[in-house]
């Protein structure tokens, strides 16, 4: 049987990087490494540019829908490479049949997010498809913001060395388990919301309080294993974390026992790692935890000079272990 | 997070490794038998805790890895036929049967479904009167009753297009198998879930007739590193009994009503296990006058009889004989994302475990 494209090639892990390698990458090249967004330098002016697809199933769950999804995470993915994120654009493909009511809602959400995250929505596009060839609604959304001088390291991690703190700004894994406690066919129901929220506020006053992260990257597909993973082989560096440093609020912990989840390896949408000097862990806290969305916000981890390119944990028995790119199927359809 | 931080403790945990270091004087070889203890075990970094002379060995207890291709086979076989739905365990999807998986079924357009329980199964078929409905079962004593009682739901209410492949398996004659096959194993860690099922009674022939040391044991830290414990101590002793640790679920006796259930639904038969080939009176199937609920039965799948693995050794490592570390596919052409063997795609397979969880794996 002629290979085929697999719901594991959509998962953020180890298939997906393979995919992008061996197809995209071989037909479209590349410069520079591979981060969330592009950062560029044209005529003096810095900026970063980015796109992103989002195809949630269901299309409304606690905290969100697929609407405020496309933005805030254009937004973050903009914002965590150190740049103001200004202009939006977004494509829609819908599928024939959908109700007025369901395009206004999602429309009337993005509108309103693009207003708190200080975004313009300024290009669009839109197209619709035959009933049974697109679930509902898929939404695109590319997004461009300019850099300061001398922010441009932000996103490819060059500048950190052993010893730098990570900094994470809350509890992991509350919007994969919202998405899929709001599926149809999930027989059980937890009090869990999205953490689906736009960060470029939260980032420009951490760099406004005069502090530039070495490094920051939002934590979405793949979970905070994937960008701590992503970080040690882009930079040849390892990292420690301990599990217990860790935030996990407590129905996600119950959750994940049940299902026998790893709440390292969930989705995300409201929550970055940002790797800091030791000497400026202390105002970056304040800072963090002085704001909405960082009132959870935790030092989990450090650069060691261990062995390269790994992340162990420290866990919570005391034991130690590795961990790995996510692989395999996590959940689809869950950004 | 109560019933969960208590057996989590970490200076408890620390105290018990100072024990166990204490009372381990000689090289002790331990099987946890079940892929649930495996992944823990990993998981909280357990053997970074234990002495070096005392060695820790994956069983035959993760249902996925001890399902023969040819069983894959079926269901790939019953996935391809007209107006049928498979609803299954997500560990299932990515198993490599002798030809296909169900994940490359479903890229082909075979209806394919994820669940959680058979009784999520049940509901698909009532959701779909005109299609066959066919959930695979796996599992062991632990999940064999919930499909006993999702069959015998389907036959009150009359949904006839709810239909089971059965490849459910029991453990004690998988042990004995391992034992008979010359293993050298000092002790189990006994399965916690099955024995809550079955109780602790069980497993008294392995220590009775084997002389090996049995406890029970539960799934968070504080409980294997004292099963590991009580394990050491019992060898040192030489009284080999059985012992349960997980003593806040398991009883001596288990429990009757779903041994009820599950007996009234299933006979035991002869079944193939990956690695440790056909065991005698090791499997369950549908009895008889539940016929109508047998997939088997009704649409005839086909399998190959072939058990070739190629270079992979998931047989020798379900054995005990081997560790994942002495395949040559390991880590290179055999990973989560393209696995050669079962081990390597269910979370509670040593293969999958190691990957994931193993400094230096």
């Amino acid at each position: 049987m002629a290979e085929k494209i697999t719901l594991g090639h959509g998962s953020g892990g180890r298939l997906m990087h393979t995919l992008v390698t061996d197809v995209f990458l071989k037909h479209f090249g590349t410069e520079g490494p591979l981060t969330d967004s592009a950062v560029r330098c044209q005529e003096g002016v810095i900026f970063a540019t980015t796109t992103d697809s989002y195809v949630v199933d269901p299309l409304f769950f606690p905290g969100g829908n697929i609407g405020k999804l496309a933005v805030c995470g254009t937004v973050n993915d903009i914002a965590v490479s150190g740049a103001v994120p200004q202009f939006l654009s977004a494509a829609f493909i819908i599928e024939e049949g959908l109700p007025f009511e369901v395009l206004e809602a999602v429309a009337g959400t993005m509108a309103e997010e693009a207003r708190l995250a200080g975004v313009k929505i300024i290009a669009g596009d839109t197209k619709v498809v035959e009933k049974g060839k697109c679930d509902k609604i898929f939404i695109t959304t590319s997004g461009t913001g300019w850099l300061k001088p001398g922010l441009e390291y932000i996103s490819t991690g060059e500048k950190i060395k052993p010893d730098d703190k990570i900094i994470i700004n809350g509890a992991v894994g509350d919007h994969a388990l919202a998405v899929l406690c709001a599926r149809n066919n999930f027989s059980f129901k937890a009090p869990v919301i999205s953490d689906c929220a736009s960060l470029n506020h939260l980032i420009r006053k951490i760099i406004s309080g005069g502090i530039i992260p070495k490094f920051m990257r939002d934590i979405t597909r793949g979970g905070l294993a994937a960008v701590l993973n992503e970080l040690a082989e882009m930079t040849g560096s390892s990292i420690n974390i301990d599990e217990e440093h860790v935030p996990v609020n407590e129905p996600v912990r119950g959750m994940c026992e049940l299902l026998g989840f790893d709440p390292l390896y969930l989705a995300n949408e409201g929550k970055f790692i940002a790797v800091v000097d030791p000497s400026d862990v202390s105002k970056v806290m304040e800072i963090m935890r002085n704001d909405e969305l960082g009132k959870q916000s935790a030092v989990i981890g450090e650069i060691t000079s261990g062995n390269k390119n790994i992340v162990t944990l420290i866990t919570p028995a005391g034991g130690r272990r590795i961990i790995h790119m996510p692989s395999g199927i996590q959940l689809p359809r869950i950004c | 997070m109560k019933y969960i931080d208590e057996y989590r403790n970490k200076d408890l945990i620390l105290k018990l490794a100072g024990h166990i270091k204490k009372s381990a004087l000689a090289g002790y070889t331990f099987m946890e038998v079940c892929g649930g203890h495996t992944n823990a075990i990993h998981r909280f970094g357990i053997p970074s805790l234990l002495p070096e002379n005392i060695r820790l060995l994956s069983g035959p207890g993760c249902p996925v890895c001890v399902t023969g291709k040819d069983f894959i086979d079926k269901v790939v076989s019953c996935s391809g036929m007209e107006n049928v739905i498979i609803a299954t365990f997500g560990d299932l999807v990515r198993v490599p049967g002798s030809y296909s998986s169900l994940e490359k079924e479903r890229a082909s357009g075979s209806d394919i479904r994820i669940v959680l329980s058979a009784l999520e199964a049940l509901d698909i078929a009532r959701k779909n009167p005109d299609k066959r409905i066919v959930f695979p079962a796996i599992g062991f004593e632990t999940t064999a009753p919930g499909t006993a009682v999702t069959i015998l739901n389907a036959r009150k209410e009359g949904t006839d297009n709810f239909s089971v492949i059965s490849s459910h398996k029991i453990m004690p004659p998988a042990m004995e198998a391992i034992i008979k096959d010359g293993t050298s194993i000092d002790g189990f860690i006994c399965p916690g879930h099955v024995s809550v099922i079955t109780g602790s009674h069980i497993y008294d022939f392995i220590a009775g007739k084997y002389n090996i040391a049995c406890v029970i044991a539960g799934f968070e830290p504080v409980d294997l590193m004292q099963a590991v414990l009580m394990l050491v101590n019992q060898v040192n002793s030489r009284k080999p009994a059985v012992e349960i640790q997980y003593n806040r679920a398991v009883t001596h006796n288990g429990n009757d009503l779903a041994k009820e259930y599950m007996q009234s639904v299933f006979e035991p038969c002869d079944a193939r296990w990956r690695g440790l080939g056909m065991i005698p009176g090791s499997g369950l199937r549908l009895r008889k006058e539940f016929g109508n609920f047998d997939a088997e039965r009704i649409l005839a799948p086909v399998s190959s009889l072939t058990d070739d693995d190629g270079q992979c050794i998931c047989g020798d490592i379900l054995r005990g004989i081997k560790t994942p570390a002495d395949c040559p596919l390991f880590g290179t052409s055999c990973t989560p994302d393209n696995p050669e063997g079962a081990c390597m795609v269910s979370g509670e397979g040593a293969c999958n475990t190691w990957f994931k969880y193993k400094i230096n794996g």
